[in-house]
């Protein structure tokens, strides 16, 4: 394996860097919302993480494309690097998301059309992980990842658009949203600065995690090929 | 006429950040975990497949 290229060394540290700032826009400079107080505040992390778990989703499903066209393992490698980051991103929506509900609807979780296709989202890319261990033969292994990553690739914009065509407890802070909504808030102009950097140090922080799972993916396909050289 | 108070929700925020960071560092970690530990593996089958075409 190459030693690692200086432009991912100055990513990781512009990463933490980033995330640094991100927090302390979110902690800090971001302005106290008036109704829900400080939970408010995991909003800026909820909404980052969320978009790059789904956005990662359809990436994946792109690279799973790319990987039936080419049958070029380098879009395998891509494509699980991108399912893998953006279910620990997605995990973390959740996660984040369920934190929020508690204060403002008094429940932390509800089978709520969003939180449920949000569920089911998350649970068909850990499935993933496990179907494919059970695969031993890379192409196949590959060929069933690209298969299944445009099938679950659907499951990204449904849970996206789901709130704007739905009648749902979710609030949507960007467009107009459901009657039934709840813990829907008007965003100050230092809480765009904290929500927009959010948006940004995200990215940053999700192609650097994306390009050390690429370099660890290809690590392991030399692994496996030396494995299979001296079993022959 | 109601004056309304903003409720005290730190503790759910302080919660959300640890968690965020707690997860983000688990990753992290399983990463570097994986590269080392493959990195091995690596350097024993090399020395193995240089002692096998030595034989």
């Amino acid at each position: 394996m190459q030693s690692k290229p200086i432009a991912l060394t100055i990513l990781d540290i512009v990463s933490v860097i980033v995330l640094g700032i991100s927090t302390y826009l979110a902690l800090v400079f971001a302005p106290t919302e008036a109704v829900m107080g400080d939970v408010q505040r995991v909003f800026y992390f909820h909404i980052g993480t969320a978009w790059l778990g789904l956005l990662g989703f359809i990436i994946a499903a792109i690279a799973g494309i790319a990987y039936l066209i080419t049958k070029d393992l380098k879009w395998d490698r891509f494509e699980v690097a991108a399912v893998e980051v953006s279910t620990v991103f997605f995990f973390l929506t959740i996660v984040l998301g369920s934190i929020w509900a508690y204060p403002a609807w008094n429940t932390w979780w509800t089978w709520d059309p969003r939180l449920t296709t949000a569920a089911v989202t998350e649970l068909i890319y850990i499935a993933y992980f496990m179907l494919r261990q059970g695969l031993d033969d890379p192409d196949k292994r590959a060929r069933f990842g690209a298969l299944y990553t445009l099938l679950g690739g659907i499951s990204a914009p449904i849970t996206f658009m789901v709130i704007r065509l739905f009648r749902t407890i979710h609030p949507v802070v960007i467009g107009n949203q459901s009657a039934a909504a709840q813990g829907g808030f008007s965003m100050s102009n230092d809480m765009k600065v904290a929500f927009f950097f959010a948006l940004f140090a995200f990215t940053v922080i999700f192609v650097d995690l994306i390009w050390h799972r690429v370099r660890l993916g290809a690590l392991q396909e030399q692994v496996e090929q030396l494995k299979l050289k001296l079993s022959n | 006429m109601f004056l309304e108070t903003t409720p005290d929700t730190s503790n759910y925020m302080i919660a959300g950040y640890v968690i965020s960071f707690l997860t983000m560092g688990i990753y992290v970690a399983s990463l570097y975990i994986r590269n080392r530990n493959l990195r091995q593996d690596q350097q024993t089958l090399e020395d193995l497949d240089r002692t096998e075409s030595k034989k």
